[in-house]
């Protein structure tokens, strides 16, 4: 199944008596990597929550249809800030959250699926913690199983608050590597507060700025993702990209 | 490495580093010698205070009685407290899911809490007559409200990151009630636990003293009435270590039902 593409029409978003966006229209392509940026409070998680069908406690509307015109649900992964781990089970159990959750086994039998949970944990480096208890693990830990959960769901689409912005620098570098892989050829849209991961992860840079905010493309580097931070193109566009956050809000 | 002699300095004294059973087994000797002394130092008479070894005596001598009545007791409180928790974690169950239930029970259920319980002891006994059902009731009704809010409170209190993940896994609003909300609340339910486990046998024992023919608050009236204060305190030592016996129970089975609440504590330790 190959992943569809995005076509978001008037999203609107209003907090209080602001509206921090209207009739917004992005389009994300099937099979890329786009980053989602702007300051603190411009609405770009909220986007992301709207596109993913989540609640929401401010006043919203959002038109989203997929490139192959099926429905989006049943289609996305959902990834946080936080790594979301249930205490109550183990990691493999964690991994496997959305077949122990949903209670019917879809397709593979419960072995296959505990298999493939086990190829995924070896993927990220954690084989041997598939029956720790997830308080056992360190931050980072924590946060490729969750890296494995949403990858277990195999869905075409995944989204991602601010996945890595709660662990330690050498560690973010690291799951950059691993997302980069793991996620290939799927669409991942991901906020992000971090214009160096954004410019080694992104096929695609949309930053919201103004008020009501406007998405305003920026050409992303060129090259194989993730792009090494001594890349010169990497800096130069990184200059450039905290230019544009920097701009004052105005329409 | 000096850290490690920092940390073995700041340890606590002797009685930190007893285990539990040991250090309760020192308090209760200290509790037993103290009760010596109040007798010794003030004379006090045995009609008012009997002496620790007139009670194990009264234990010893009464056991076919007290075990007679310590079972009627037993069954009233394992009754009362079943019956109480099933039915506060169905209400906590359905107020969590039925949001017209809410608005109308949730008030009544604040309401009911100003009713003393102790007072509807006698009505009880009135509407059910003398046998173990006033009492399994009364038991319930004391264990009932602390299940059904801590119980509701710990569903309601679901942190938000799960139910998002729920919501994206397709969830149903059921499958998200007992999957992922349930689980969450066990923690703050075994508070609720906890706390039903040492209400239930008051709420046995004064449904007895209401009213009763049998029982160890029954054998206790009896015994006040007739000057056998030693039996008196056997019976109340009974029900003591019945109470004790049931909340470390529920304790421990609190315990084995969630280890990675033990793990966690361990990991920190």
């Amino acid at each position: 199944m190959s992943p569809p593409g995005l076509d978001i029409r008037r999203a609107s978003l209003t907090f209080g008596a602001r509206p921090l966006f209207h009739d917004l229209a992005v389009e994300f392509d099937a099979g890329s990597w786009t980053c989602l940026l702007g300051r603190s409070g411009c609405g770009k998680s909220s986007l992301l929550r709207m596109i993913a069908g989540l609640a929401l406690p401010d006043r919203h509307r959002i038109e989203c249809t997929t490139s192959d015109g099926l429905p989006l649900q049943g289609r996305l992964a959902w990834m946080s800030q936080q790594d979301l781990l249930v205490p109550w089970l183990r990691v493999i159990g964690n991994v496997m959250l959305g077949t122990r959750w949903r209670g019917r086994w879809a397709g593979p039998t419960a072995s296959e699926a505990r298999e493939r949970a086990l190829a995924l944990l070896s993927r990220v480096g954690l084989a041997d913690k598939a029956d720790a208890w997830p308080a056992a693990l360190s931050g980072g830990q924590r946060q490729r199983v969750a890296l494995a959960r949403t990858l277990y769901e195999d869905a075409g689409v995944v989204l991602m608050d601010e996945p890595f912005s709660a662990v330690d620098a050498i560690t973010r570098l690291e799951l950059h590597d691993l997302a980069s892989e793991l996620l290939a050829s799927r669409t991942v849209i991901m906020v992000t507060h971090d214009p160096l991961e954004a410019l080694r992860l992104a096929d695609h840079l949309l930053v919201l700025q103004g008020e009501p905010a406007r998405a305003v493309p920026m050409a992303a580097p060129t090259g194989r993702r993730p792009r090494a931070l001594d890349d010169p193109q990497l800096l130069a566009h990184q200059a450039e990209l905290v230019a544009l956050l920097r701009e004052p809000a105005h329409v | 490495m000096s850290d490690s002699t920092a940390l073995h300095a700041a340890r606590p004294g002797l009685i930190g580093k007893l285990h539990g059973p040991t250090r309760a087994l020192l308090a209760l000797i200290l509790l037993i010698a103290a009760w010596q002394a109040v007798i010794t130092l003030t004379g006090v008479p045995r009609y008012i205070l009997p002496s620790p070894l007139a009670v194990a005596r009264a234990l010893v001598e009464q056991r076919a009685l007290l075990a007679h009545n310590a079972l009627v007791t037993a069954t009233e409180i394992l009754g009362g407290f079943i019956g109480g928790v099933l039915l506060g974690l169905a209400t906590a169950l359905s107020l969590a899911r039925f949001r017209p239930l809410r608005r109308t029970l949730l008030p009544l259920l604040l309401i009911s809490q100003a009713i003393p319980l102790f007072a509807l002891a006698p009505i009880l006994m009135l509407w059910l007559g003398y046998g173990l059902w006033p009492k399994i009731l009364m038991a319930m009704l004391i264990i009932y409200f602390p299940v059904a809010s801590t119980g509701y409170d710990g569903l309601r209190q679901t942190p938000q990151g799960w139910l998002d993940l729920a919501t994206t896994f397709g969830l149903s609003r059921r499958q998200t009630l007992l999957r992922v909300q349930l689980p969450a609340a066990l923690p703050s339910l075994a508070s609720g636990l906890r706390m039903a486990a040492s209400a239930a046998p008051i709420g046995a024992v004064i449904g007895e003293w209401v009213g009763a023919s049998q029982g160890l608050g029954y054998l206790m009236l009896n015994a006040n009435a007739r000057l056998q204060i030693d039996v008196m305190f056997a019976a109340l030592v009974v029900l003591v270590a019945f109470a004790l016996a049931l909340y470390f129970g529920i304790d421990a089975a609190i315990r084995a039902a969630m280890p990675w609440h033990r793990d966690r504590l361990e990991a920190s330790a």
